[in-house]
């Protein structure tokens, strides 16, 4: 053992949770993603920064399992899975999905059942897991949606009578129903006005320290980034142009897209 | 214009109405039906001679199984004697040479809607049940296209999730007929809109039952001695309607699915929903030998 490795932080001496290599994707002419490589350590949130239409979101999706891509292996260091998830056949991927991987969408409509309550959209989660107990599943889908912060005298409300700030603890509350192993944030707090963005963003900073969740979370707002992300990956058509630990990726970009989109937002 | 210049008096070539290569398909609807229980077939759903909706799906299999020996009941909400009932009968034993009758022990086939006799079915008879709406799924995923695939991944959450709203909402099931089933251990489906007291008639049963939907094109069966599991709450137990204290105003049956029978003095009257088998109970009081056979309820507990 070297004395760097000696040196470097546990996080990144132990096993990663995620590693995806070699990942591309070409829809017609257009290529979405290029030679794409991550790797997400346990307890370790990895940032997504890019401008619109770099891949960031297809990726988040390939990590959901929502969509495969060319060509690409995808692994989870999880007792229950091996070898390249994108083989996994359409069951096992639904119960891999349910089970282990929660999602925070921009728009509430593509996570949440809109005409059922909210306390219900939690609960869901639990009964496709296989919960049967009515008592568990009232208790949990409380528990859950008072970690994510939500009010619960309105945890039966529909989240269509929701503000956008309640919707998104709901659909928080959903993906941690289950403790998952993974949670994935597609631009949580876009949409949302300042002020409670930072609410939003403060209880996944909360949750995060807590239960030391794993988190990807694609961002095209750079304050988010900084606040919630150890490293980052910056993407730019399609392909990662640099990755590295935020405060050093921010202070001291290499890449000159990069050094543009720190020079924007300062 | 009347239904016996409608139909030609039966021939071999087209017995039962149907034509031989619509009674051909039907029946292989109906083994791979039975070959996925509770799985829904779709099927060429033909014209006959009474409106979509009115029964043509049962109908159809009724048809297609048929025999000059055979014996049909026909059922509606528990009465043999209303016109949608009496009518089905009627053609069906002008089409085929069947025998028709009113009583539960002499049928064959029993073509029903919304209701299963109280008396026990055998394994020489077949029940067919008339859906209207053959999808579970429909009250919570719209397209049905969706519907398919979430069978197909036996991706079921969603209606527990309509229970657990009813029970957050009032406390209890309020689901009343049509209570969703897992048939197997594999697929749910709907029982048709028995009422929730039919439902553990079809759980394990000795006779066949067939469930079809004309207007909707889909069939799909129970198998004798198959599983049929309603939806449940493990800590909130299945409950049948409470119609044990109940009495039937006209025969003195008790412990049966009753009727309600508002008055016009006010308050209300019961009466036992299977209308011939009050008649059996009515006719054994004046002193006749009327058969009743074992029943599927006992002082309103199911019999296992």
């Amino acid at each position: 053992m070297s004395v760097l490795d000696r040196l470097a932080p546990e996080l990144i001496t132990g096993a990663p949770l995620l590693v995806m290599q070699g990942i591309a994707k070409r829809y017609g002419p257009v290529v979405a993603l290029e030679d794409v490589a991550a790797t997400v350590w346990p307890g370790e949130v990895l940032g997504i920064v890019g401008e619109s239409g770099s891949g960031k979101s297809t990726l988040l999706r390939m990590m959901n399992l929502e969509d495969t891509p060319d060509t690409g292996t995808y692994t989870l260091a999880l007792p229950e899975v091996a070898g390249n998830l994108f083989d996994l056949d359409r069951f096992a991927r639904r119960q891999l999905c349910a089970r282990r991987i929660g999602i925070v969408y921009q728009n509430p409509h593509q996570g949440l059942l809109m005409g059922h309550s909210s306390s219900g959209n939690v609960a869901e989660r639990l009964l496709v897991a296989g919960e049967r107990r009515f008592a568990t599943l009232r208790a949990r889908a409380r528990e859950a949606l008072d970690v994510s912060e939500f009010p619960l005298n309105r945890m039966d409300d529909p989240p269509r009578l929701l503000s956008g700030g309640m919707q998104q603890r709901v659909q928080l509350a959903k993906a941690i129903a289950l403790e998952p192993a993974l949670l994935l944030l597609d631009e949580p707090t876009t949409g949302l006005d300042v002020s409670v963005q930072a609410l939003v963003l403060d209880t996944l900073k909360r949750l995060q320290r807590d239960r030391a969740i794993t988190m990807v979370i694609v961002s095209h707002d750079l304050g988010v980034i900084r606040t919630m992300a150890d490293r980052v990956m910056v993407m730019r058509r399609g392909r990662v142009v640099e990755e590295g630990l935020v405060d050093q990726v921010f202070q001291d970009p290499q890449h000159p897209y990069t050094q543009e989109l720190v020079h924007a937002k300062l | 214009m009347s239904l016996s210049n409608l139909t030609r008096p039966w021939a071999a070539f087209s017995y039962g109405f149907l034509d031989p290569s619509a009674k051909r398909e039907i029946r292989r609807k109906m083994i791979k039906a039975i070959a996925v229980p509770g799985c829904q077939i779709p099927y060429a759903s033909r014209e006959v001679p009474i409106a979509r909706g009115w029964g043509t799906g049962g109908l159809q299999v009724t048809l297609t199984l048929i025999k000059p020996a055979s014996v049909v009941k026909v059922i509606d909400q528990g009465a043999d004697d209303s016109v949608n009932a009496a009518s089905i009968r009627r053609f069906l034993s002008r089409v085929s040479g069947a025998g028709e009758t009113w009583d539960t022990l002499a049928a064959t086939i029993v073509q029903s809607r919304h209701r299963i006799p109280e008396e026990r079915l055998r394994d020489d008879q077949v029940l067919v049940l008339q859906v209207p709406n053959p999808e579970p799924l429909r009250p919570v995923q719209p397209n049905m296209s969706i519907a398919r695939q979430m069978h197909a991944d036996a991706d079921y959450g969603r209606l527990w999730l309509v229970l657990y709203e009813q029970m957050v909402r009032s406390g209890r099931i309020m689901q009343g007929a049509a209570y969703p089933a897992l048939v197997n251990g594999r697929h749910v489906m709907t029982p048709s809109p028995i009422p929730r007291w039919d439902v553990p008639k079809l759980n394990m049963a000795r006779h066949l039952t067939f469930l079809s939907a004309g207007r909707e094109k889909r069939l799909y069966a129970v198998p004798p001695f198959t599983r049929v599991e309603p939806l449940v709450f493990s800590d909130v137990p299945y409950k049948v309607e409470d119609h044990t204290r109940l009495t039937c105003h006209r025969s003195g049956l008790t412990g049966v699915f009753m009727n309600e029978i508002p008055q016009a003095a006010g308050g209300s009257v019961f009466e036992a929903s299977d209308s011939h088998l009050g008649i059996k109970a009515i006719r054994r009081a004046e002193g006749d030998a009327a058969e009743i056979g074992p029943l599927w309820y006992q002082n309103g507990e199911f019999r296992g």
